[in-house]
């Protein structure tokens, strides 16, 4: 079974609110550190003052990965602020650049400044990060009607699909392959790519060879 | 999986809404409890409900009353200084035996406080929160599912009793996933004979209204009112006991604080102290009963609060003083930690309970 590979230098998680884009973003960030030297993470959430990158912010300084990301995330207020830093993104092209993008189409919304410079360097990778298991995107049909309000609000077009159906800790391998329908069907239905299937790491050996382009998260949100 | 979803509490709480048949949210926005009004403004279009994001608290607040004395089932929510704003309207709601359903995702305060978690509003939601004699049923989830579960149960209770009920939760609950399964009983809304909606000529029109010329008239009401609030006293108190068959010394913590607080306990019972957990679901009524009988065998009691000691009155007030009562605590948005309440346990046990 092959395994995931990203060779553009953007690379854009978007998706639903708690369809795990901040989750597979900063797996993602580690497993581009072992491709390349100067990888960047930037955080553009305007949407969602908690549960953000700089949550993991000790596991990336560790790793030598770049954060961006507002001085007000997970602070004690909710201040829609995007980091000054974020041109670099597009001005400094000697690094690779994932970029966690907030929830849904309001989320999306904060690319806009930057989507012209995007698509005129052309050399980017924008991802739909689907969880069969929130209440709003159970249906394709409604995947499909998220998908589209983030195109319009930030003005690009999705290139591929991220499956990280999960129910959270609690996500069973049989959860994920009960999954794949509703991921094929998505794909089906826009013509994009499978780029990954993610899944928690523990659910590895079980899934690496049950699941089409494999993405094991080794790194887990935090939790109570 | 198909029959559970991964959810937020401030989701499940909107969906269970809807599951309750309620097709009517009025509310403002405000961190961290805003996902409940951005479910709604996404699903109530849908399914022929009305989401109308109000011009303020205040107004949400009447919007809900005007839904209630029209008999139908009604919800607005909000954090911390929301619900401030929403007091009057809640007193008004009282005075006119109206039934809803109120949300507080509590935030850190006084004043604006901050959006990191808290249960400072304990006082606030358990001794009415606006002016005049009344209450309001208080249920106090500690996981997503209760999120919806008590949700749906609020909205019966409310329609039960005439009552608002309100769900107090708090950042953490309502910012949090977990799997939900979404299946229950809902019992329809009972007849509501009173309501203002239209005499169509066949009987004498009802009227909604908090205002009494006099006097007698209203201190009637308020004994009748309060009759009634005993009866719920009697009957709806609800809680949950955790290895407490046994136990020396006993933990009272509701929420996030109780999550918490299990897992000190049972780390406690591994290093051979015998501790338990009452954990009241329903703040008001305040479950009395599993207290009473814990003051009769337990060395000491430690309230776990994200406040600077609330619920520690109804413990004590509970327990009639036959115990020591200590509080471990954080606040302004901090949630304690199990090492601390552990900490805590162990010093309680050291002292043999007394203080």
């Amino acid at each position: 079974m092959k395994n995931m590979k990203i060779d553009k230098r953007i690379t854009l998680l978007c998706g639903h609110y708690g369809s795990g884009k901040t989750n597979v973003a900063v797996n993602l960030a580690m497993m581009m550190k072992k491709q390349y030297d100067k990888v960047t993470i930037a955080d553009l959430d305007i949407v969602n003052p908690y549960f953000r990158t700089k949550d993991s912010s000790e596991e990336l300084a560790r790793a030598g990965i770049k954060l961006i990301c507002s001085e007000f995330a997970n602070s004690n207020v909710d201040i829609p602020a995007l980091p000054q830093e974020m041109y670099s993104i597009t001005d400094d092209t000697s690094h690779r650049v994932l970029i966690d993008v907030g929830g849904d189409d309001r989320g999306a919304l904060a690319l806009g400044r930057l989507a012209p410079k995007i698509k005129e360097e052309n050399d980017y990778e924008m991802l739909m990060v689907i969880n069969k298991c929130r209440p709003l995107t159970r249906t394709v049909e409604d995947t499909l009607e998220v998908m589209g309000e983030i195109e319009f609000a930030c003005g690009i077009k999705f290139t591929g699909l991220v499956n990280n159906s999960n129910l959270g800790e609690e996500t069973t391998a049989e959860d994920v392959l009960g999954s794949l329908p509703y991921a094929n069907a998505v794909s089906k239905a826009t013509g994009l790519p499978l780029v990954a299937t993610a899944y928690k790491a523990e659910l590895h050996n079980e899934l690496s060879d049950k699941v089409p382009m494999p993405l094991a998260l080794t790194l887990q949100d935090k939790i109570l | 999986m198909a029959d559970k979803v991964l959810m937020k509490g401030n989701e499940a709480i909107a969906e269970a809404a809807i599951i309750a048949g309620c097709r009517h949210y009025f509310g403002y926005p405000i961190t961290p409890q805003t996902e409940i009004a951005a479910y709604m403004a996404k699903k109530m279009p849908k399914i022929g409900g009305a989401f109308l994001q109000a011009e303020s608290e205040i107004a949400a607040i009447n919007m809900v009353y005007g839904v209630a004395a029209a008999g139908r089932r009604v919800m607005t929510s909000s954090s911390s200084p929301g619900i401030s704003l929403k007091s009057e309207g809640l007193s008004y709601m009282a005075g006119s035996d109206l039934p809803a359903l109120v949300v507080n995702v509590q935030r850190g305060g006084p004043g604006l406080g901050g959006i990191q978690p808290s249960q400072s509003d304990y006082f606030q939601a358990t001794r009415g929160s606006g002016h005049g004699d009344y209450h309001m049923i208080v249920l106090a989830p500690a996981s997503v599912q209760e999120m919806a579960e008590l949700t749906v149960k609020g909205f019966e209770l409310a329609d039960t009793y005439r009552m608002t009920s309100m769900i107090l939760a708090d950042g953490t609950m309502g910012q949090m996933m977990e799997p939900v399964s979404l299946e229950f009983d809902v019992k329809p809304a009972p007849e509501k004979p009173w309501a203002t909606v239209g005499t169509k000529l066949q009987r004498k029109h009802n009227i909604v209204n908090s205002l009494s010329l006099v006097p007698e008239e209203l201190e009637q009401l308020n004994f009748e009112r309060y009759e009634k609030y005993n009866y719920i006293k009697e009957n709806e108190a609800m809680y949950e006991e955790y290895l407490m068959d046994d136990a020396e010394y006993a933990i009272a913590a509701f929420g996030i604080a109780s999550r918490v607080a299990k897992n000190a306990v049972n780390e406690a019972r591994k290093q051979g102290i015998k501790v338990g957990m009452i954990r009241p679901i329903t703040l008001w009524p305040f479950p009395v009963a599993p207290f009473k009988k814990a003051a009769d065998k337990v060395k000491a009691i430690i309230s776990v609060e994200l406040s600077m000691g609330q619920m520690i009155e109804d413990v004590r007030l509970a327990t009639e003083c036959k115990v020591p009562v200590t509080l471990c605590n954080r606040v302004g948005g901090m949630i304690v930690s199990p090492e601390q309440v552990l900490e805590a346990i162990k010093e309680v046990a050291e002292n043999g309970g007394a203080k």
